[in-house]
């Protein structure tokens, strides 16, 4: 009754062709980050900051760069973990090597440092398609995990090959290293998370955009009509890899603080995040949240849950999580395979016609 | 109803933590779940049970009761950040991760923080600079303290000479495992013989490519530093091949029973060096039988007590709840803060009368701790298992590591630390 196109006139192109064209959307939008940016911050704990927000935020940038490569472009990737590992290394590399320059620009330059591997592992793409591509960029993964462990450079020849973030700040305010207020961990976070998803958005309804969904949909079709293959589909390797470098740099800069290649982005960070983005759904902005929401927080929850407030044994609690995680997978999968974006899409259709459903 | 049950649970957990705000905390970061259970386990048990023995038998420690705060970390650091998180909060005394890798993440934290850290045996080595390192502690041994202790047994078993002898280290690939590199390759130009590195990815299941090199290569020696599950496949694999189980040697986080009792007789002779005693010959097991196992109360499945890493455990339970002693002496309160838990582990005095008393007797080294040295004597003692008996038993008398190395690895690496976060080192003069 609420949620419907009629009796919304849009009297421009600009109006007709916004993001959210319903108004209730529009303001839902609008209040979610207000809430966000300006009544969040006053409520965070160290808790609620280093175990549920900041790997939500993270984990969701991450998500929307494989989103970009894997369900715009079609590209299977398995190399994320790996990918993470350079945006961090680079990170510390820079600010150990310039320890004057802005957080915020080592970030954004660990970003581009990706961009720049990423597109030299996506050049098998050009030949290869499907599981040989996702074979070629697991063999990325494992090849710079294994650079990382083996040139002590990269860790600045410490013993025991763990790097750790000196404390760097912003207008005073230390965003990296222990003494970092919550509220600014979290803000500078979400400050990328929100422009990261906006730059999606707009990129996934321009022409790059089309023109990955164009080869992802059938990439001889799609050369046929003037779409470069090479162009098109190493610029979705850089921008996504641009995206995952900036997650992998926050994840060690601002969140973990200190890692090691093997255990912090190993093979199992890659198929995290690949399936925060099957389940979240392909394709989707809202879908690449929904994902990293439903696999960082729903542990999280469930340890809460079962030990904090049932009070029982942590070891009996963990399997039970295991079992509930994968379960809630499985189930989710077979309700809708096209993930939590469509079931929220379904919800809305049926939002629409409510309460006159024919 | 189920909610109301629910709201009622909620409800006096909140009561519980509220009031009890005057304990003595005690988080308990262990895994007893993953590839590394089977070291966590034991581990887990022997400190919880000599919690609940204090507990039990003493009321508390100083007349203040005991609260332990158990949270799974699964080895895994992310997990061990949340739970260092969601346990900072209660008051939590001092923090025992068993794992390298979330002390790591932990050190910058705990310092901020204000909270002590106890790694005994494992951690960051250079921590045991108190210079740099303010509120980490890794006495009574270290991990170079330990591949030093290997190679002086290696150097008396051979006369003194170890010219060129080849020694392989199969290590966990991780930064637990690359810790004692370096310290074993100073060693080799010291002593002149050559290290070969074999790393193992973790977990550690799959080995048999690392043990068809050892069987190529043919070192004189081999040491591993393994841990969880890798270290029995090693065991097994060793085996397979005949290598001489008296030329293969482990770390301590790589000799306890889980690790040997799978390769069964193969595993005969399997040597492994020790910061503390072996076995349940000590009075303490009476105790802990009478007022924690008889009572019900063991942590876990009661199965471990006596085991190699039990004993460790319940040590690092010691260590802590002396450390409590001594800081309730020096500031005349029995509720303690943890800044003035870390004031009790600086000032911490172990010997023979104390463990005695304790019903532990000449079942760790002597020491005491500084504000300079958080590291201890570091001294070690080699143990074998007797796969006939099921038994490790101790093959030599605690030694003294070779300090100058050690001394001098640990200065480079801590100045280094202490170089890149800006920490002046005049926190002792």
């Amino acid at each position: 009754m609420l949620y419907r196109e009629a009796g919304d006139y849009k009297t421009s192109y600009t109006d007709d062709a916004q993001t959210f064209p319903i108004k209730l959307d529009r303001w839902w939008y609008y209040a979610v980050v207000f809430v966000a940016f300006c009544i969040v911050p006053f409520v965070l704990t160290d808790y609620t900051v280093n175990a549920i927000m900041l790997p939500f935020l993270i984990f969701a940038i991450a998500a929307l760069g494989l989103n970009i490569l894997t369900g715009y472009c079609g590209q299977v990737s398995l190399g994320t973990g790996g990918f993470m590992a350079v945006g961090a290394y680079a990170t510390y590399k820079l600010m150990t090597a310039f320890p004057d320059l802005n957080i915020f620009f080592i970030v954004i330059l660990s970003g581009l440092i990706t961009a720049i591997v990423g597109v030299l592992f996506g050049l098998p793409s050009l030949r290869i398609k499907g599981f040989y591509l996702a074979v070629a960029t697991l063999a990325a993964q494992f090849f710079l995990v294994w650079l990382f462990n083996k040139v002590p450079w990269f860790y600045n020849n410490s013993a025991s090959g763990q790097i750790s973030a000196p404390e760097r700040t912003i207008f005073g305010q230390a965003v990296t290293g222990p003494n970092a207020e919550p509220w600014v961990a979290y803000l500078f976070c979400l400050i990328f998370v929100f422009t990261l998803a906006w730059l999606t958005r707009n990129l996934t309804r321009g022409r790059i955009g089309r023109s990955w969904m164009a080869i992802r949909d059938m990439d001889i079709a799609a050369e046929i009509i003037g779409v470069n293959p090479l162009r098109t589909k190493l610029s979705a390797f850089a921008v996504s890899s641009f995206f995952i470098g900036i997650s992998g740099s926050l994840f060690f800069a601002v969140y973990l603080g200190a890692a090691e290649v093997g255990e912090a982005f190993g093979i199992q960070k890659s198929f995290l995040v690949l399936f925060m983005v099957i389940i979240g759904g392909l394709g989707s902005i809202f879908g690449a949240f929904a994902g990293a929401a439903f696999m960082v927080l729903l542990p999280v929850f469930l340890k809460i849950f079962f030990v904090d407030t049932l009070g029982w044994p942590t070891d009996i609690a963990a399997h039970i999580n295991f079992l509930i995680a994968g379960g809630l997978i499985v189930f989710f999968l077979i309700v809708e395979p096209h993930g939590l974006a469509a079931l929220w899409r379904t919800v809305k259709e049926k939002l629409r016609l409510w309460p006159f459903p024919h | 109803m189920k909610l109301k049950t629910l709201v009622l649970a909620a409800c006096t957990t909140a009561i519980v933590a509220g009031s009890a705000s005057a304990d003595l905390v005690f988080p308990l970061l262990d895994y007893r779940t993953g590839p590394y259970a089977s070291g966590g386990i034991p581990f887990a048990d022997g400190y919880a049970d000599y919690l609940t023995l204090l507990q039990e038998r003493d009321g508390g420690i100083g007349g203040e009761p005991i609260r332990q705060i158990p949270c799974e970390t699964g080895y895994n650091t992310e997990r061990g950040v949340e739970c260092y998180e969601s346990t900072k909060g209660e008051g939590a005394l001092v923090y025992q991760p068993l794992s390298t890798g979330i002390t790591y993440q932990l050190i910058p934290k705990v310092t901020a923080d204000d909270i002590p850290m106890h790694t005994m045996g494992y951690g960051r080595t250079s921590a045991s600079n108190g210079e740099v390192f303010s509120h980490v502690f890794n006495y009574p041994a270290n991990y170079w303290d330990a591949a030093s202790g290997i190679v002086n047994y290696l150097l008396e078993e051979t006369g003194g000479d170890l010219e060129g002898k080849t020694i392989a280290l199969v290590y966990h690939d991780s930064s637990f495992g690359a810790e004692p590199i370096r310290t074993l390759q100073a060693l080799g130009e010291e002593h002149g013989f050559t290290v070969s590195l074999k790393a193992v990815s973790p977990p550690g299941n799959e080995q048999r490519s690392t043990w068809l090199e050892v069987r190529r290569e043919r070192p004189d020696y081999v040491i591993m530093w393994g841990w969880g599950v890798q270290n029995s496949v090693a065991i097994q694999e060793a085996a397979n091949i005949r290598f001489p189980m008296n030329n293969f040697y482990g770390v301590w986080w790589s000799g306890s029973e889980n690790d040997v009792i799978p390769a069964g007789a193969g595993a005969d002779g399997y040597r492994s060096v020790t910061f503390h005693g072996v076995g349940d010959d000590y009075p303490v097991y009476d105790d802990i039988q009478a007022h924690v196992v008889d009572a019900g109360l063991a942590a876990g499945a009661g199965d471990q007590i006596g085991t190699v890493l039990y004993n460790r455990g319940m040590y690092a339970a010691m260590l802590a709840a002396e450390a409590v002693k001594t800081a309730q002496e020096i500031h005349g309160v029995a509720d303690i803060t943890p800044a003035m838990m870390r004031d009790g582990m600086e000032a911490l005095v172990i010997d023979e009368a104390k463990m005695e008393a304790l019903g532990l007797p000449g079942f760790g080294p002597e020491f005491s701790v500084s504000c300079a040295d958080h590291g201890g004597p570091g001294s070690s003692a080699m143990a074998e298992w007797d796969a006939d008996t099921q038994t490790w038993s101790l093959i030599s008398d605690f030694a003294d590591p070779d300090k100058d190395v050690i001394g001098r690895l640990v200065m480079e690496d801590s100045l280094a630390y202490a170089a890149e976060n800006n920490i002046p080192e005049t926190r002792c003069e």
